[in-house]
């Protein structure tokens, strides 16, 4: 959620039960700002609240100019100190996929794994076993690109595509209608399109190169792993992902307000084709 | 319609202007709405236009006003009726059309008048003031001028139509009587000009006026009066000109009548986008207007006595300070979704247990204790028969292998304030919305719902499909889950509550106790010592054994009982194939510390913390459950609070793995009988005859070469 609508969009997503509590909402407010001015943010995103057994890590994102340029991601343990993180690599998801249960708190905390390995000595090849430490600040990265690439949402039409290239906000935007915020392809994730050179072409032609250029939420695998509400009475769309529990996006169709933010343990529902 | 508000205003002006004046200033007057009114009701115009001497609007374009009006003010007799005439002859449009183009107080004239050819000038004077008389009805007194009346309420109620209607209601009154009738409206406004013209005999008008007034008189079924509904239907027939229009009278009359009902579509925008909103604001506001009932005192002070209801602005305050909460306007409402809840049931207490996400819908759970003795009584549930007569129809026919299995029996559920089943649960979608109670939990229900791990989808009766089969419905299901949540959460600081002294101890609840109640010697536990240690929480809720209960239950006991035994030792150990001795389930006692909590994989099972490292003297502590992700407590060392947020499932860092089905049972006896044989081979064959030959043989070399034969025949 933007910093700037941070009060209102804490309380349009106040839905499922996890917020801010006064003091860190105060923080927020305080610390975001800065940090957009130090590091020359175009736009600072609070990104969510990962609960851990010690202490809670606050994310924060900050966007350039082009808003599908990979996003630096801060973190801090009391909402005051940012402290950035580095980007996220594949070997980075690699290694953390091993790892399982809840964060600890402290992001100098190494998980132990066992793995076994071969090894080469000499013309002997054996197994052994390897104790493979893993930070948890390498987790921590890894997750919250995970929850990005797979759940961040963005309405249609909020974000545009100039004939440069470059993506920017789209001023313009007024909300989705009421019918249209009812449908799940109206949202888009907000990330690189994956699927869309997958599309036909005669859904291609459909779209509007300006405003379709990310995938939809329509064809997300399993089907049924989002849950889309109407709350307060259909003033207000809230999405919220089975597949990542605690993943919230909220909108109120007609307005410009929308936002979503993560506010879970930082694990991934691997159970839910049983649950749904 | 713009034009009402200049006629409004001439209704003001009229009042003022209401005494007599001299006619010509009716009539100038009476120009002025014309052009602009030429489709509003002409009654409106005519009494509006009436009685203003100083409403000639200057703004009011009045092209055509002046000629007539100059008519009017000459001597003109000639003209103004003439143009009335006009008219009033031909049928309304073009009555109409005239109107509009001519002088403005003809309309006047026509509103009132059937002007007919002919009638003097007078009359359409005294009808112009009878018109300005019609205005000031609406807000003076105008006796007998019904007629006026229910052409301006007409003209108001109806649009521009009505004008036609108008007119040919003026033209109804062909008679002059009536005509003379209008003029003769009481207003002093009227005198003057019946004083300018010739004076109508007075027991003639007052005939008329009787007439009149009869034929205005509303029916008292259906609201109408005579008068409207001829001039309506004459406006029809006069505006269709249908062929042999005398013929069909009678049905242009129906019909006249039926239209009364037509519902009045003038907006072609679809309003049903909005309804559910406005459906849920509804709802909503309901709960707000509750409050205002017939408010007596008396019931405030009743309500106040009550303290059924819990203070969840309070705890939601608490909550907050712990990031955790449904914000403020949700929770007022929610707030006032449980008074109502209390209003409208017997409850002792109340609390609002939390909130349950789900697929389509959420739900919002309050937790209730009834009074003693007020608990309604549920539909008893057929017990699941056991199965002991499987083989009974089948005695008769050919003898079928019996079967033994006979099904485990049905654990009985816990009577309604015991255990797990201590308090009511009821359940809404939206505060705002009718509470819906939840049934009493069975253990098997339990004891499935820990092996299945289902999303809600916010319908309490969705079926919930998996493996094993859940013997219930979702809200079984939602049951069942609050009944693990509260038993896994719900936490107090030690010493909140303490056992009663008299609770007696009997043989199957050896050192367990049921109940608890507050400790009013409670005097409240430092904030930090509940954050650091986790002992000084305790557990008020019993633990669910595996069984599914709390307290146990030897289902081997009850066997005994129902079937009749001769003696319990052989039943026990003789009949049953199940394991001789069912091993007691002992969970922990009440009001154990939750220090003692077994860890989930090294984690550990809560996490406290204070809400605020800031300004820690006003703090209070957090627990925030890690096996229940979503249960929250707090306590600021008096008061505490548990809370349950979530999509209401157990956390485990594993995946789930649905459990194995169970081996095929046997449900026969193995035996000779039923067991197939194998079809010898064939070296079996031959080893079997070789045998039976050698047996022969030895039998035979005693006996004669006959057998010998036999046996030889035989093997063929």
């Amino acid at each position: 959620m933007d910093e700037e609508s941070l009060l209102l969009s804490l309380e349009l997503a106040s839905g499922s039960g996890q917020g801010l509590s006064p003091d860190r909402r105060a923080s927020l407010l305080t610390s975001l700002m800065l940090v957009k001015r130090d590091y020359r943010f175009d736009r600072v995103l609070f990104w969510g609240r990962i609960l851990s057994l010690v202490a809670d890590y606050y994310i924060a994102q900050g966007l350039s100019e082009d808003q599908l340029s990979p996003r630096k991601t801060l973190y801090s343990l009391n909402c005051m100190e940012w402290s950035l993180l580095p980007p996220a690599t594949e070997e980075m998801e690699m290694q953390t996929s091993v790892v399982k249960g809840r964060f600890m708190g402290d992001p100098s905390h190494e998980y132990e794994h066992t793995e076994l390995q071969k090894v080469n000595e000499g013309e002997k090849v054996f197994e052994e076993e390897v104790v493979v430490q893993i930070k948890e600040e390498t987790r921590l990265v890894s997750i919250i690109d995970q929850i990005d690439k797979a759940v961040a949402v963005i309405p249609r039409g909020a974000l545009f595509k100039t004939p440069f290239g470059p993506i920017r906000v789209n001023r313009t935007f007024e909300g989705l209608s009421s019918s249209e915020a009812k449908k799940l392809s109206s949202y888009f994730h907000f990330r690189e399109p994956v699927e869309l050179k997958n599309k036909t072409l005669l859904e291609k032609a459909d779209l509007d190169p300006s405003l379709d250029f990310m995938d939809s939420l329509e064809h997300d695998i399993p089907k049924g792993s989002w849950s889309i509400q109407m709350e307060r009475g259909n003033t207000l769309v809230v999405l919220r992902s089975l597949l990542w529990p605690g993943l919230t996006f909220y909108h109120a169709p007609r307005t410009k307000n929308y936002g979503y933010i993560y506010v879970g343990t930082g694990e991934k529902n691997i159970d839910l084709p049983f649950m749904l | 319609m713009e034009d009402s508000t200049p006629l409004k205003q001439k209704i003001e002006h009229q009042e003022l202007g209401e005494t007599g004046r001299p006619w010509e200033e009716m009539v100038t007057t009476s120009q002025d709405p014309e052009p602009r009114l030429s489709e509003a009701s002409e009654s409106e115009q005519g009494p509006v236009t009436g009685p203003q001497p100083r409403s000639s609007p200057p703004g009011i374009p009045q092209s055509g006003a002046s000629t007539p009006v100059d008519d009017l003010v000459g001597p003109g007799v000639s003209s103004p009726p003439s143009p009335s005439q006009e008219p009033s002859s031909t049928p309304s449009p073009l009555a109409l059309a005239v109107q509009d183009l001519m002088a403005p107080w003809q309309s006047d004239k026509t509103t009132s008048v059937i002007s007919e050819a002919g009638t003097p000038h007078l009359d359409h004077l005294e009808q112009s003031s009878d018109k300005a008389e019609s205005t000031p009805h609406q807000t003076c007194q105008s006796e007998g001028n019904t007629f006026h009346q229910s052409q301006q309420t007409k003209c108001h109620l109806y649009g521009p139509r009505d004008v036609s209607y108008n007119n040919s209601k003026r033209k109804e009154l062909r008679f002059d009587i009536f005509q003379e009738e209008d003029s003769n409206s009481d207003y002093d406004l009227a005198q003057p000009e019946s004083g300018a013209s010739e004076v109508a005999p007075s027991m003639l008008e007052i005939a008329i006026q009787n007439a009149k007034a009869y034929l205005l008189k509303s029916s008292s079924k259906s609201g109408l009066n005579l008068y409207d509904h001829l001039s309506e239907m004459l406006t029809k027939v006069l505006d269709k000109r249908p062929e042999n229009a005398v013929d069909i009278i009678e049905n242009v009359s129906q019909d006249v009548k039926m239209e009364h009902f037509s519902k009045k579509l003038d907006t072609l925008q679809n309003e049903n986008e909005m309804l559910p909103t406005y459906e849920i604001a509804e709802e909503q506001k309901a709960l707000f207007l509750q409050g205002n009932l017939e408010g007596a005192d008396q019931e405030m002070e009743d309500e106040i006595a009550e303290h059924s209801l819990p203070n969840v602005m309070e705890s939601a305050f608490y909550f907050e300070q712990a990031g955790v909460g449904l914000g403020t306007d949700e929770t007022y409402r929610i707030f006032l979704a449980l008074k109502q809840l209390t209003d409208t049931h017997p409850i002792q207490k109340c609390r609002f247990w939390g909130k349950i996400l789900g697929l389509e819908m959420n739900y919002i759970v309050a937790e209730v204790e009834f009074h003693e003795g007020e608990d309604e009584e549920e539909v008893e549930e057929e017990d699941v028969p056991e199965e002991r007569d499987n083989g009974d129809s089948e005695a008769d026919e050919d003898e079928l292998p019996r079967s033994f299995y006979k099904a485990p029996q049905a654990i009985p559920k816990e009577e309604s304030r015991t255990g797990a089943n201590k308090y009511v649960y009821f359940v809404c979608n939206e505060p705002g919305r009718p509470w819906v109670k939840l049934p009493a939990v069975t253990p098997a229900q339990i004891v499935i719902a820990r092996k299945i791990k289902k999303f809600f989808t916010g319908r309490l009766d969705t079926p919930i499909i998996s493996y094993p089969p859940f013997p219930g419905n979702e809200s079984n299901y939602l049951r069942a889950q609050i009944a693990r949540i509260s038993a896994g959460t719900h936490v107090s600081p030690l010493g909140f509550y303490h056992f009663g002294e008299e609770e007696e101890e009997e043989e199957e609840t050896e050192g367990r106790r049921d109940s608890f109640e507050e400790n009013p010697d409670f005097e409240g536990i430092q904030v930090i010592d509940l954050v650091e240690s986790l002992s000084n929480w305790v557990h008020h809720v019993q633990h669910i054994l595996p069984q599914g209960r709390c307290n146990w239950f030897n289902p081997i006991r009850k066997s005994e009982e129902e079937e009749e035994a001769e003696e319990e030792e052989e039943e026990e150990e003789e009949e049953r194939e199940e394991p001789d001795y069912i091993e007691l389930e002992v969970g922990p006692p009440l009001l154990t510390p939750i220090s003692e909590d077994l860890e989930i994989q090294n984690t550990p099972p809560w996490t406290a913390r204070l809400s605020s490292n800031l300004i820690p003297q006003y703090a209070i502590a957090v627990l925030r459950s890690n096996l229940w992700t979503g249960a929250y407590a707090f306590s600021n060392g008096k008061k505490f609070e548990n809370l349950y947020i979530g999509w209401g499932h157990k956390y485990s860092p594993d995946s789930y793995t649905p459990p194995v089905p169970p081996p095929v049972y046997q449900e026969y006896p193995s035996g000779p009988e039923i067991t197939e044989m194998d079809d010898p081979s064939v070296e079996e064959e031959q080893a079997f005859r070789a045998a039976q030959e050698a047996a022969v043989n030895s039998t035979e070399e005693n006996e004669e070469t006959e057998e010998d034969e036999d046996a030889e025949d035989d093997y063929d």
